[in-house]
């Protein structure tokens, strides 16, 4: 090391080298970091006995605080759920008819409704359950399959058209593409349009006055208010679940429409299936 | 040899042409048509050039600067599209509208997300760690780079990887693992060429003529070796058909998620950290013209950094199925690796000891120190969200898409940039950049993006984080997910006003490249005349 030599700038002694001139400067580690790392090794060592980490032959050390994170997040939801206890046993012990919205167990249900439906229910009915394009708003009183708090809840239970729970509630409308002429479905469509809208051809709409009676009155009914029984859509009012447009109404004359959701039952427990009912049935439109 | 050549490249044209045709996929496909087409153009050429006199010149004297030149134009090109990309999907979260019809499925976010990740990290950062390694390998040993033509290679082999693994993507084939996306063959490619990569280098630095490894090549190799390693194991996986691109995890379960994330968690260490503190070690010393700070602090610090990083991994698994004594050790590891990170950040600044007065007048090595104050920050920032109380605010949000921003825009956006103006004159013979107020310009409209990046994702972050735990009296969820989501609107908008800005600066750096390499004649530098090649003294 016979090339060290003092830097002008600093007056600290190089360590000799030099590559395409870059030289080193002799300095010492400086104090504060060295202490800072020693402080946070000492840390290290201490956290790891007292919390669960190093792996032995069969199993971890546990860490002298019996700490577990499945530990901590069952002890908060055991608080929660020991200080609710006595309002979910009376949730799960009531009919649901029962509950008026002046009582405590309404007012509970209702907030734990509204955070079941909050994860559960909004990615498609949408977070304040005013629905979207194909999925229903619930906050009218236009149910397709009841709006009444038991219905409500046997929709909840089983859902509607899934293949995972036989009781899910089931209907299905043909497509009229296959079956009408090019003309029939036009008038058809008219005819749907003039039950709620002013905008339409008359005559043609009177065509399909019959072709109405003829094909759809079965299910939508003879005046067109639907059938509950079938989950068959209200066609006189103007409230729309696909789109009350001539292309939506048409389309949905051709191809119908296939409304799914799943049966959640088996994935929440009693109480959340009961509480969310009441949710949804207090929104506005429960009957 | 020219035989051999043709007859590998024929044969290569002939397996991809039937591989193009028998495909499972468009992916595959679409790769299997442009390596026919590479190698049968390949063919032609050396088809011309067979039994041609060969000219043999002597270029020992000189570095090999053609394949660096080369690398930092890749790096500006590669980091323009990675910005483009990454500011158009910044808007299509503020405005999902973005996710046109027509582009449908191929410029959703889905798949764009991944095409910026891997552009800005390996396209532009990885041209920039192979273009800067090669060039401060051949200075600081003295010596031409190793293995001829290899240098080469590894360049094209490189970019060949990024088309592939970019096309891949917006075509669908994915492994669906965080910045380890590309299907198998891709990583089969890649290793091909990480390991020439890894020979150059070492070659190189077999036949310095420097009795010493200098610091930066200790970086330089830990992360070549560790990228090596870490990409290897964290692909194993078994195609479904030769034919297709699909493959299926040798991992699974949290088994496979645990390997994801000693990957993700030192691509991050090992590539944008050690990496790029290679990079640090050499043009920082040479652009202040100072010694580096302290020998002793780059020795403890980058052996405590590469023994720790690699272990912090589990961090980014705090609260799922990973057990909590893995949990427990990937954050006391990332905490105690604070100081050994910080290591870097002071033996560069304080590597300005007596040359503070440059930052006034030089616009580059202002660049230096931002990079570096930056890189603090992250390297602070980092170890805190690790911590599992911390962590069960962040994990999840924008914050952490915020750290990672700073890091990557702050750290290894500035000091690249500041590398290119450093080589771009060097290695076109000019004296400087054309513009020196053009860089000025460049520093604050980056600068000023990345502030508005990082504070908005802060805001946004944190805000979610403390929505999505809100509960009421009773214990239930106040907020629904779509709740937070429309609450961030503002600061997406935000966030996307500070990716443009970071953009328009990397185009002023693009354009003051393009008027100082304009007409200029490249020459390749002279290696200094120095004593015997170290291979005759053993190193010490």
């Amino acid at each position: 090391m016979s090339d060290r030599k003092i830097d002008d700038e600093t007056g600290i002694e190089t360590t000799g080298h030099e590559w395409d001139g870059i030289e080193e400067l002799n300095n010492p580690l400086p104090r504060w970091w060295l202490w800072t790392f020693y402080a946070t090794i000492v840390w290290g060592v201490a956290y790891t006995i007292a919390y669960p980490a190093w792996p032995m032959i069969s199993s971890a050390t546990a860490g002298v605080l019996g700490y577990s994170t499945r530990g901590e997040v069952a002890a908060s939801i055991e608080a929660h759920e020991a200080k609710n206890s006595e309002l979910v046993a009376a949730l799960t012990a009531t009919e649901l008819t029962e509950l008026a919205p002046t009582n405590d167990l309404h007012r509970y249900a209702v907030a734990r409704g509204a955070s079941v439906f909050r994860a559960q229910c909004s990615q498609c009915h949408g977070s304040g359950a005013a629905g979207a394009v194909g999925y229903p708003n619930l906050l009218d009183d236009d149910w397709l399959w009841g709006g009444d708090v038991e219905s409500i809840r046997y929709t909840v239970q089983h859902g509607i058209r899934n293949e995972l729970d036989p009781d899910a509630r089931y209907s299905e409308m043909p497509a009229f593409g296959e079956i009408l002429e090019e003309e029939e479905i036009n008038a058809v469509v008219e005819h749907v349009i003039s039950l709620s809208a002013s905008d339409y051809d008359s005559a043609l709409a009177a065509q399909g006055t019959e072709i109405f009676a003829d094909n759809c009155s079965a299910c939508h009914g003879e005046n067109a208010m639907g059938d509950r029984e079938q989950g068959a859509p209200n066609l006189a009012d103007a409230i729309w679940l696909y789109g009350g447009s001539r292309e939506a109404i048409d389309y949905s004359v051709r191809y119908a429409r296939y409304g799914v959701m799943p049966p959640w039952g088996p994935r929440l427990s009693e109480e959340d299936v009961r509480a969310v009912s009441v949710y949804v049935h207090s929104l506005g439109g429960g009957e | 040899m020219n035989y051999v050549k043709l007859i590998l490249l024929g044969l290569i044209t002939l397996i991809a042409a039937m591989a193009a045709s028998w495909a499972h996929d468009l992916a595959y496909q679409v790769h299997a048509l442009l390596i026919m087409v590479i190698a049968f153009a390949m063919f032609i050429y050396v088809l011309r050039h067979t039994d041609e006199p060969v000219q043999e010149q002597a270029v020992d004297h000189i570095y090999e600067d053609g394949v660096i030149r080369a690398g930092v134009i890749a790096t500006a090109f590669w980091g323009i599209a990675g910005f483009l990309v990454g500011t158009y999907i910044a808007f299509q979260l503020a405005f999902p509208q973005l996710n046109f019809d027509w582009g449908q499925p191929y410029t959703n976010f889905g798949r764009l997300r991944p095409l910026h990740t891997s552009a800005v990290i390996f396209a532009f950062g990885g041209n920039a760690l192979i273009a800067t390694s090669l060039y401060v390998v051949q200075r600081t040993s003295a010596a031409r780079l190793w293995g001829g033509n290899l240098g080469w290679f590894v360049f094209w082999g490189y970019q060949l990887f990024i088309v592939l693994a970019a096309t891949g993507y917006l075509l669908g084939a994915t492994q669906s693992k965080e910045y380890a996306e590309p299907e198998w063959y891709v990583d089969i490619w890649l290793t091909i060429v990480w390991l020439a990569y890894l020979a150059v280098f070492m070659g190189t630095i077999f036949k310095r003529r420097e009795k010493h490894i200098y610091v930066a090549n200790w970086f330089f190799l830990a992360f070549i070796i560790t990228v090596a390693m870490l990409h290897v194991v964290n692909n194993l996986s078994i195609p479904v058909s030769i034919w297709g691109s699909k493959s299926v995890q040798v991992f699974a379960g949290v088994q496979d998620a645990m390997t994801q994330w000693w990957y993700g968690h030192n691509a991050v260490g090992f590539f944008l950290t050690a990496g790029f503190l290679g990079m640090m070690y050499y043009f920082v010393p040479k652009q202040a013209e100072r010694p580096i700070y302290s020998y002793k602090l780059s020795i403890i610090h980058f052996w405590a950094l590469i023994f720790l990083y690699i272990w912090a991994g589990p961090h980014h698994l705090h609260y799922t199925a990973l057990p909590d004594w893995a949990s427990t050790l990937g954050m006391v590891f990332s905490v105690v690796l604070w100081m050994p990170s910080w290591g870097g950040m002071i033996n560069g600044l304080m590597t300005l000891q007596g040359a503070w007065d440059k930052l006034r007048t030089d616009p580059i090595l202002r660049m230096f120190v931002l990079s570096l104050g930056f890189y603090g920050m992250s390297t602070f920032e980092g170890p805190m969200m690790s911590i599992r109380a911390v962590n069960s605010l962040s994990h999840y949000t924008d914050w952490t898409i915020g750290h990672v921003h700073s890091g990557a825009l702050g750290w290894n956006g500035m000091i690249t940039f500041a590398c290119i103006y450093f080589l771009t004159p060097k290695l076109w013979g000019r004296k400087q950049m054309y513009s020196m107020s053009a860089i000025n310009w460049h520093f604050w409209l980056a600068t000023l993006g990345i502030v508005l990046y990082a504070a908005s994702m802060w805001v946004t972050g944190i805000m979610e984080g403390l929505m999505w735990r809100e509960v009421d009296d009773q214990g239930f969820l106040v907020n629904s997910f779509a709740d937070t989501v429309s609450a961030k609107f503002p600061m997406y908008v935000v966030r996307g006003l500070g990716g443009i800005l970071f953009l328009s600066g990397a185009l002023v750096m693009v354009w003051n490249m393009w008027m100082t390499i304009r007409g200029a004649e490249p020459q390749d530098a002279t290696v200094p005349a120095r004593g015997p090649a170290a291979t005759a003294t053993p190193a010490e």
